[in-house]
């Protein structure tokens, strides 16, 4: 996966501070990252061409925008031009023109047509429709019956084709009963295929004469490839899709495919795939994608799912706690859960700007895993333990440990983390880019990598360093500062966690002078 | 498009011991001909089938072929605007970009050269196929009484599929194949595994109302060993390789199987998709990681992808690819040769 591309973008431009105009010469490297970029996210290169063009054409001579830097115009730009290409607002299917109103659902194999069937069954019924699924799949073994079983579980009624292996008559019949039982939409699952077999291509064509549907989706998978332009233009040449539907998104893929099709059929994408569940579908948002292909994040999803998932007062709670530094070990219990709540890490931090980097360097199945185990510890103290960690004497965690089937060891780490936790939590007040970077972390959880980067919460800035020159120092290691830095910064580093003595005034003095130097600069 | 690269698939077939090298493409334009194959799947097909394969795979490569062709109205030096327009070539077939500048660079130490169509595609060819080769192909070993294999992929990619051809393909070898429907999940996958495994002539291990994969393959296991089986396949839910949920259940699947048999699972094969893209790679990180894949089978050829990002993984993962899905018949999987796939992916022979 790539890195973050903003990034990479300021950074090529970042000798070029204070050009006031977007020229040829100075967004060339830039441009060559967002060529490399949109490719490692699988746009087809013959749409990343002419994309780059309208980039390059749109962004010469334009006047950078007051408080944004050059490679911050040209990420809007390109984002722009994505989102344009992406084919702006959601669009909703109409249902005015006719009853039983018919979708025509089609694709290679193994995009997942049948659970988009299912899905978008359950999603019309919540609207008020009164779907009717049509299983038109006679060649794949059992896909009638996968069909059949996704409509019992939603409840939507599915036409019974068991016996029939004529799709023509399939549909005929669905048609007849639809408007006998008063279905008002048809959804049609039909066989994938390969768009180079004429002969199954030629069925999908009179299946279309026959139904006269309103929409014919393809469905594509977030995962395609470069060959996306090519099935989905042939599918679009015989059939002339009204829109798209991509799945899988639950997935690390980029999408670019997404591009691609749009660019070729000029048929919107329409809904999003996100996982196994039925509910797991969405209307599509171009900005949301975009932003994904691009790899700056998909924060409005995030936020999303954090609002749907996360008890907002208990989580205000936790807050003030955190500020309060009152963070106790049932606090830290409940921070957890709520992070579990929210999905698992790894999409989580891919949902995150900037995070892309940190989740190919931390073991996310690691943490999950270690999660699980401090809450099990958690779980096996008293009431007591869990409000004052202080009176946690070795023989209490010999019970504990016993308790939770953990090794003392084991509470041990854990402790230090929550330890850590704290300290960071009483850092994050204050400003600085450093306690910035922390305060995300700990937000997401990332104690332990945190832990990493910068081991423990006291340091000390090295000799005339500033903390953006410590943060590149970083960047150029791979996220992490090399360990001689590391000794400089925290000279108590290899000090045993729970026993860090207070910082001398006198350093906190000039660390916070040498902070606000460092807003000033900025 | 030669028989060449067909040729060289009947060679492999018969594959024993010396698929550890992959095999020397012998030039053998007449098909119809093949050695005498003992074991093979292909010995009961008939020439119409080859045809069919033959076709699906020259659709692929006609294309680029074409292209290259194109570049070249006659000898063209090797400069700047003749490498972008091989890396556009290159990315359209989905190996990567670094694999791509990889191959470039070697390209470029030629700069200056001048080069016909036919020595250039010769050229890219040899290149990709070095980098297959750079990859042992070990034997899959059918003789560990029972060779326990497990399957596993994300959605969508035709693992049961492949399943059902790989039954096949080692009933046709003589051996005794149970089929284990540990897919507890998506709704209808045990039922389409029973129609392969009766296509296959394989027996089938499945336990209606059953989420529990590993309670599943517990069972298959245990029937293994009553009947003295020669060959397990246990088939797995499509999972994405970043739900560490699924990647933690199928990591409990392989758990039991070492359980039961120390050296189990003999081989574990990672299906990908023909048409994925650059995130195959992950996919293939992801599911090494977590449950030791060992093996590749690339699905889909039959279509106009190319599989390319396969080249990607056996350079950055070093894994092997042993079988090809062409079809969706029974006998359309082939024994992966990197002459012929190499070969499908830059345009073949002029």
């Amino acid at each position: 996966m790539f890195d973050q591309l903003s990034n990479k973008i300021q950074d090529t431009f970042r000798k070029l501070t204070g050009k006031a105009k977007l020229s040829e010469e100075n967004m060339q490297d830039a441009l060559a990252e967002i060529r490399r970029a949109l490719l490692e996210a699988d746009v087809n290169f013959k749409v990343v061409k002419t994309f780059i063009e309208q980039v390059k054409q749109k962004a010469l001579g334009q006047d950078v925008l007051r408080g944004l830097d050059p490679g911050q115009q040209l990420v809007k730009i390109v984002h722009g031009g994505l989102v344009e290409l992406l084919g702006g607002q959601a669009r909703e299917i109409d249902f005015s023109r006719q009853k039983p109103y018919v979708i025509m659902v089609v694709g290679l194999q193994g995009t997942g047509k049948t659970t988009t069937c299912g899905k978008l069954a359950n999603y019309l019924a919540k609207k008020g429709k009164k779907p009717l699924l049509v299983p038109c799949d006679v060649y794949r073994p059992a896909a009638i019956l996968q069909l059949q079983t996704v409509g019992a579980g939603i409840d939507v009624p599915v036409f019974d084709s068991t016996n029939l292996n004529k799709p023509l008559e399939i549909v005929d019949r669905a048609l007849a009963q639809a408007k006998k039982d008063q279905q008002d939409v048809l959804i049609v699952d039909t066989a994938g295929r390969l768009h180079i077999d004429d002969t199954l291509m030629d069925e999908l064509k009179q299946l279309k004469a026959k139904l006269n549907p309103s929409e014919i989706f393809f469905v594509a998978d977030a995962m395609t490839g470069q060959d996306a332009v090519t099935s989905a233009g042939a599918f679009h040449q015989a059939l002339e899709l009204s829109g798209v539907i991509m799945t899988k998104l639950d997935g690390d893929a980029r999408g670019g495919a997404a591009l691609s099709i749009s660019e070729v059929t000029g048929a919107r994408l329409r809904f999003v795939g996100l996982g196994e569940k039925v509910d797991d579908f969405e209307p599509f948002h171009p900005d949301r994608m975009a932003g994904r292909i691009l790899g700056m994040g998909d924060v409005l999803s995030l936020v999303e799912r954090v609002q749907e998932r996360v008890d907002q007062e208990e989580a205000m709670a936790l807050q003030k706690k955190m500020l309060e530094n009152q963070f106790t070990l049932e606090d830290f219990s409940k921070t957890i859960s709520q992070i579990g709540k929210m999905g698992d890490l790894g999409g989580l931090m891919g949902m995150m700007p900037g995070m892309g980097k940190l989740k190919e360097k931390m073991d996310i199945n690691k943490e999950s895993k270690q999660f699980t185990t401090f809450q099990a510890i958690i779980n096996s103290m008293t009431p007591e333990e869990r409000q004052n960690h202080a009176i946690l004497t070795n023989r209490r965690k010999a019970r504990i440990a016993k308790g939770s089937g953990r090794q003392v060891s084991e509470i041990n780490k854990m402790l230090q983390q929550f330890m850590q936790m704290r300290q960071m939590m009483s850092l994050m007040t204050k400003p600085g880019k450093l306690g910035k970077l922390r305060q995300m972390f700990s937000r997401a959880g990332m104690g332990d990598f945190a832990k990493n980067m910068f081991p423990g919460s006291q340091y000390k800035l090295p000799n005339g360093m500033t903390e953006e020159q410590l943060e590149q120092l970083a960047e150029q290691n791979g996220g992490q500062l090399p360990p001689e830095v590391i000794q400089q910064l925290m000279p108590g580093a290899a000090r045993p966690a729970g026993h860090q003595a207070s910082r001398p005034k006198k350093d906190r003095k000039k660390e916070k002078a040498k902070r606000k130097q460092g807003r000033k600069r900025r | 498009m030669s028989g060449k690269g067909m040729f060289s698939f009947f060679k492999k077939k018969k594959g024993e011991p010396e698929a550890e090298t992959p095999a020397q493409a012998v030039p053998n334009p007449d098909l119809s001909a093949p050695e005498p194959v003992q074991s093979a799947p292909v010995q009961s097909e008939k020439k119409s089938i080859f045809q069919h394969i033959k076709d699906g795979l020259k659709k692929t490569r006609n294309q680029l072929g074409e292209k290259i062709v194109q570049l070249f109205p006659g000898l063209r030096k090797i400069d700047e605007s003749l490498l972008e327009e091989l890396e556009e070539i290159l990315i359209s077939t989905d190996l990567g970009f670094p694999t791509t500048q990889m191959i470039l660079e070697k390209i470029r130490k030629n700069k200056g050269q001048d080069l016909d169509a036919v020595t250039l595609k010769k050229r890219l060819q040899a290149e990709i196929e070095a980098i297959l080769n750079q990859v042992p192909r070990p034997v899959i070993p059918l003789d560990e009484a029972p060779s326990i294999f497990l399957v596993v992929g994300v959605n969508g990619v035709g693992k049961t599929t492949t399943i059902g051809k790989l039954a096949h393909h080692w009933k046709e070898q003589g051996k005794r194949v149970l089929i284990c429907a540990a897919d507890t999940f998506r709704a209808a996958a045990r039922e389409q595994l029973e129609v392969w495994s009766k296509r296959a002539g394989a027996d089938i291990e499945i336990k209606e109302n059953s989420n529990d994969p590993a309670a599943v393959v517990y069972d298959a296991l245990e029937r293994v060993k009553a009947e003295k089986q020669d060959i397990l396949i246990i088939d797995t839910a499509g999972r994405l390789h970043n739900n560490p949920n699924l990647m933690n259940e199928l990591a409990k699947v392989k758990r039991v199987i070492t359980r039961e048999f120390p050296n189990g699972p003999h081989r574990v094969f990672l299906i990908l998709d023909a048409i994925t893209g650059q995130n195959a790679l992950q996919q293939a990180k992801q599911f090494v990681e977590k449950v030791g894949v060992t093996d590749l089978v690339i699905t889909k050829l039959d279509g106009t992808a190319k599989g390319g990002v396969a080249v990607a993984i056996a350079n950055e993962l070093s894994l092997p690819i042993q079988f090809i899905g062409v079809g969706e018949q029974m006998d359309q999987l082939l024994p992966f040769d990197a002459a012929s796939f190499s070969e499908s992916l830059i345009g073949g022979s002029a």
